[in-house]
């Protein structure tokens, strides 16, 4: 008999080996990607040119700069609005009495995360655009109507994270707050919230990030006139036919995204996402 | 009290556009009034038999099966790896795993679309396997590798030291006792990819384009609602999964909310 249990009796590299293969694939198509960012754009055809850093002096210009910039700007307002928008729900869900309440909280949290996104985005196009409800200012095609549709996208995977790190607060400690005559906002303030801090920080973490790299809601309920960077990606790679000019721009945002993360993630103390 | 009714707001903006769909797609009238104007199941012919919609259809049942099956084994290894042999480059191994979930999903779109056309592959159902492969992986991993992290190998040990070839003990101890973390793996990955969008509409044409893809494109150009009676299909079914899953997996447990842990 051995000392240790090989659950499978394969040594680890094999049964790394299928998933390693998957990797690099994912490799090769960034490899490709990056390798098309120094490629050289011939107008009107797929064919590309040799070697040169025009795209990437092109993607820097001031227009483009500016994509990026709305880009922070609303990832940042959705992840503070969605962290508000979810804890009272996280903290109902995470505090059900019973298990019927609080399947029926998860199934009303998850149903939108589990609907896709252009479901969930056409239906924020019927709601922003719709006859019947008068809205006080105009919201299908704004600004203000794609930060409602992300807000709205982001909520289910920031009630999840929150409720989760409010599961994990031992309530004495909420429990003796309150014996030494604390009000429940106090309470709340002093006790709850930062024993949940570090679910508050992965949860910002992880919407930020997807949200800088959202496409289909500003896609659809920007119409055009709110872009992303996503959006321009896709604008030059599909219907300009710029490759190289859109896989550049895609390598900014991905470089961007990583080191965001990697900076953000340092200044909360979280480890990765 | 004020609090529970701030729940109760919070809870109707989240469904709120969910239930105007609905609404919607029983509406008699192709411009969307309130209250409805008659009621009409028109739409729901319209989306059942518009040939796009029924051609995408069946090319999402066949990538998401077909991607959902390659990954489940694959990231089930790759889970008993990274917990049980606890390799020395395990933290860097599970970020590499994990890194689909943060890479852009028009960076990997277009990256997979230089490679598709490359390669021939353009109008092929095969470079979208590929590509959910890809995305669902780190799904299959993490719920997998939470199970297997839960598995005490002492019972694999008795089952050897009684006297089963290390196959049989993975086949009869191992395997059982991982089923809830298989199925969940399954439940993510056949939703994500039944859902993903972003990376699918890079390498996606006319004839391998998947649902998601379609109604996107069908959004784009007309405004009637039978993308609300498709929508209110595809929610309907969402839900049935959801609740069933909720059922036979307790879902709260699985997101570790509420109770002791």
């Amino acid at each position: 008999m051995r000392g240790t249990a090989r659950p499978s009796g394969l040594p680890a590299f094999l049964l790394l080996a299928p998933s390693l293969l998957v990797l690099a694939i994912f490799a090769v198509a960034l490899g490709a990607l990056f390798q098309f960012a120094f490629l050289e754009f011939i107008p009107g055809s797929l064919k590309t040119g040799g070697l040169t850093d025009k795209n990437f002096r092109a993607v820097l210009a001031p227009q483009y700069l500016r994509y990026i910039w709305d880009t922070v700007v609303l990832s940042a307002a959705t992840t503070v609005l969605a962290l508000v928008a979810s804890y009272p729900i996280a903290y109902a869900l995470a505090r059900a009495e019973s298990r019927r309440l609080r399947s029926l909280l998860l199934v009303l949290t998850l149903a939108p995360f589990f609907t896709g996104a252009i479901v969930r985005t056409y239906a924020w196009m019927l709601v922003l655009g719709s006859s019947f409800i008068t809205w006080p200012v105009k919201l299908l095609f704004e600004p203000s109507g794609v930060l409602v549709g992300l807000v709205h996208f982001s909520m289910p995977t920031m009630i999840l994270i929150l409720a989760a790190a409010i599961s994990h607060v031992d309530t004495t400690y909420e429990r003796a707050a309150a014996s030494l005559g604390a009000s429940p906002r106090r309470i709340f303030w002093r006790v709850t919230l930062p024993l949940t801090m570090p679910g508050v920080a992965s949860g910002s973490l992880v919407v930020f990030a997807w949200t800088f790299s959202a496409f289909p809601t500003p896609e659809l309920l920007g119409g055009g006139k709110v872009k992303m960077i996503a959006n321009v990606v896709k604008d030059l790679a599909l219907d300009s036919f710029n490759w190289p000019g859109s896989a550049a721009f895609a390598a900014v945002a991905l470089v961007l995204t990583l080191g965001l993360l990697a900076l953000l993630g340092r200044a909360i103390g979280t480890r990765g996402v | 009290m004020a609090g529970r009714l701030v729940v109760a707001a919070l809870l109707l903006f989240m469904t709120l556009p969910t239930v105007v769909v609905i609404v919607a797609s029983f509406n008699a009238t192709a411009i969307l009034s309130f209250p409805p104007q008659g009621v009409s199941l028109r739409w729901y012919e319209n989306a059942l038999t518009y040939p796009q919609f029924r051609k995408a259809a069946v090319n999402s049942v066949i990538v998401t099966a077909a991607s959902a099956l390659l990954a489940l084994p694959v990231g089930t290894a790759a889970a008993l790896a990274l917990v049980r042999h606890r390799p020395r480059a395990a933290t860097a191994l599970n970020a590499m795993l994990l890194s689909p979930l943060v890479i852009p999903g028009v960076a990997a779109g277009l990256g997979f679309l230089i490679v598709a056309a490359g390669l021939g592959l353009l109008q092929s159902r095969w470079i979208l396997i590929v590509a959910h492969v890809v995305l669902v992986l780190p799904f299959v991993v993490r719920s997998v590798a939470v199970s297997v992290a839960n598995l005490d190998p002492m019972l694999e040990r008795a089952a050897a030291s009684l006297g089963a070839s290390p196959w049989r003990a993975f086949r009869r101890v191992t395997l059982p006792l991982l089923r809830p973390g298989l199925f969940a793996a399954l439940l993510f990955a056949v939703i994500v990819s039944m859902n993903e969008f972003v990376v699918s509409l890079f390498i996606s044409t006319r004839v391998n384009e998947i649902l998601p893809v379609a109604m996107f494109t069908y959004v784009v150009n007309y405004t009637d609602p039978t993308m609300a009676a498709l929508s209110t299909l595809f929610i309907a079914a969402t839900f049935v999964v959801v609740f069933v899953a909720d059922r036979l997996l307790d879902l709260s447990r699985i997101f570790q909310i509420g109770g002791r842990h």
